[in-house]
């Protein structure tokens, strides 16, 4: 079973880190993602940049309907992922209660549809 | 042999049949088509044949033996291979006899861990636990909720799609969440529990099937878990609390509060039994749980042979306990009720008005109605009144509302 762990934090908070805790966080993903790595958990992430530099596209009517920033407007956004596979959801959980930004933000956890 | 016995054994087997079938064949809604069937061929069968020694086995073995005969038939339609897996996976599964109590005991609480899952909201888990564990029909369940049999049948239905889709663990789970797990099944019980005692809405003021339901599930946890004190905890403040059911109303469904009550009318079994549990949860060493400091605070109540001899100063120091421990604005409400039996009104009206500064329980009509007794007891009549005046205007049920208006005619 797959699961995409979502990283939703508070982008404002994340900027006005210093140096130091910027490194800091830095080095405890680096650590997380290679435990997964190692674990046989991992099968991709990434970090995304600022909803700032996001495009939003809808096409209704035929019409393509391009507008700035992300969808929608929240307290917290989408700053990165990891796709994981994990035998129930209950690991899902303790891999995503892993996550370096759990402490801060929140990591939404959802299975990956499997088609057939 | 009468339908009412088999009616009763059904009730009492639903739930562990259902986990040991949901382990068997490894599908929710299978597992709860299978035991709908295997109690349809006991209906049959037992008049002509009599319940069999071991009934347990018995529908365990119908019901594994239905789930395959489904599965066969959807083969033959669809020849999926998922289906195939299943259909040998459940073959080369042996159902339990009748001396493994314990694979049933561990079926059954991994069954409860499943529908208190935190996937689910509080009253998916609830509905789930009482439709899956309990045995109550879908319609009985919607009962306990106050909503309509096809509203909760929907809910059940989301309920159990998630539980697929997001492969919520049929499983016990690992000492790394257990608490946290507990504490969610406790929770859960507990409302259950509390729906009973006094209902949110409604006309009447307790519901005893609920309480019942509620006492049986933590009895089955305590059992199985005997080394939780959180669970002998809640187990005891729900037994010294429906202890005293039978005083809590008259004949025609008004309050009687506790002071009036007559304590010989007071379920003394329960009581015994609360209390023994009340000092195993209390003497496991380590923080106090809630259920088990409030479970202490009815305990001082049960004890008291009548309402003067209650050992108030005792409570409120509990109270202060939990406000330290597990701080809440009921918790605060409770302990400031508490304090104007040690300190007199004056104090305690203090602590309501700054309760009620702060609108956290705005709402609750306990706060007015609070209020209203400790402004009587002082003597400022016309402000009573007012007060309960906002309480009867906020609250819920009717026995609280008459039992408001009556103090209300008190005071002339």
């Amino acid at each position: 079973m797959q699961y995409l762990l979502l990283i939703y934090e508070n982008e404002a908070e994340g900027a006005a880190r210093d140096a130091a805790a910027m490194s800091a966080m830095m080095s405890e993903y680096g650590a997380f993602t290679q435990s997964i790595v190692q674990s046989g958990n991992f099968k991709a992430g990434d970090a995304l940049q600022k909803t700032s530099t996001a495009t939003t596209v809808r096409v209704r009517g035929g019409k393509t309907l391009t507008t700035d920033g992300p969808f929608a407007e929240t307290r917290e956004q989408l700053g990165g992922y990891y796709l994981i596979e994990a035998k129930d959801l209950d690991e899902a959980i303790g891999i995503a209660e892993r996550v370096p930004s759990a402490k801060t933000g929140s990591i939404e956890v959802r299975p990956i549809f499997v088609y057939g | 042999m009468r339908t009412g016995d088999i009616e009763r054994l059904f009730r009492d087997e639903a739930g562990r049949v259902l986990a040991t079938l949901i382990r068997l064949v490894g599908d929710f809604d299978l597992a709860e088509d299978a035991l709908q069937e295997s109690f349809k061929a006991a209906i049959e069968q037992w008049p002509a044949t009599g319940i069999p020694a071991n009934p347990r086995a018995f529908l365990v073995s119908v019901g594994r033996n239905k789930a395959i005969d489904r599965l066969r038939r959807g083969i033959l339609f669809r020849a999926k291979q998922r289906d195939l897996e299943i259909e040998a996976a459940i073959s080369a599964q042996i159902a339990p006899t009748d001396d493994e109590d314990t694979v049933f005991g561990d079926d059954i609480l991994r069954l409860i861990f499943t529908c208190c899952h935190p996937a689910f909201n509080i009253e998916a888990q609830v509905a789930l636990t009482l439709r899956a564990v309990c045995g109550l029909s879908t319609e009985a369940v919607a009962r306990a909720f106050l909503v309509g049999e096809e509203t909760m049948a929907q809910r059940l239905v989301r309920a159990k799609k998630k539980i697929r889709a997001a492969k919520i663990p049929y499983a016990t789970p690992g000492p790394a969440m257990l608490e946290e797990r507990i504490d969610g099944v406790l929770a859960a019980i507990y409302l259950v529990f509390s729906e009973g005692y006094a209902g949110t809405s409604g006309a009447s003021l307790m519901r005893e099937d609920l309480a019942l339901e509620a006492i049986r599930l933590a009895r089955l946890l305590d059992a199985l878990m005997p080394r939780m004190p959180a669970v002998a905890g809640l187990l005891a403040l729900m037994l010294l609390h429906h202890a005293r059911r039978a005083a809590r109303t008259t004949a025609d469904g008004d309050i009687v509060l506790l002071e009036d009550q007559d304590r010989g009318l007071w379920d003394q079994a329960a009581i015994a039994e609360g209390l023994a549990l009340v000092d195993r949860a209390l003497r496991v060493p380590g923080r106090p749980g809630a259920y088990a400091v409030q479970a202490a605070i009815a305990a001082l109540h049960a004890r008291a042979r009548h309402h003067a001899a209650t050992d108030w100063p005792q409570i409120v120091g509990l109270y202060e306990v939990l406000l330290r421990l597990y701080p809440s604005p009921v918790v605060e409400l409770n302990h400031a009720a508490a304090v104007a039996m040690v300190d007199g009104p004056a104090r305690a009206l203090a602590l309501v008005d700054a309760l009620d500064a702060r609108r956290t329980l705005a709402g609750y009509h306990l706060v007015p109605a609070v209020r209203a007794d400790l402004l009587r007891r002082l003597g400022r009549r016309d402000e009573a009144v007012a007060a309960y005046r906002a309480a009867i205007a906020i609250a819920k049920l009717a026995p609280e509302r008459r039992l408001l208006a009556k103090r209300i005619a008190e005071l002339g």
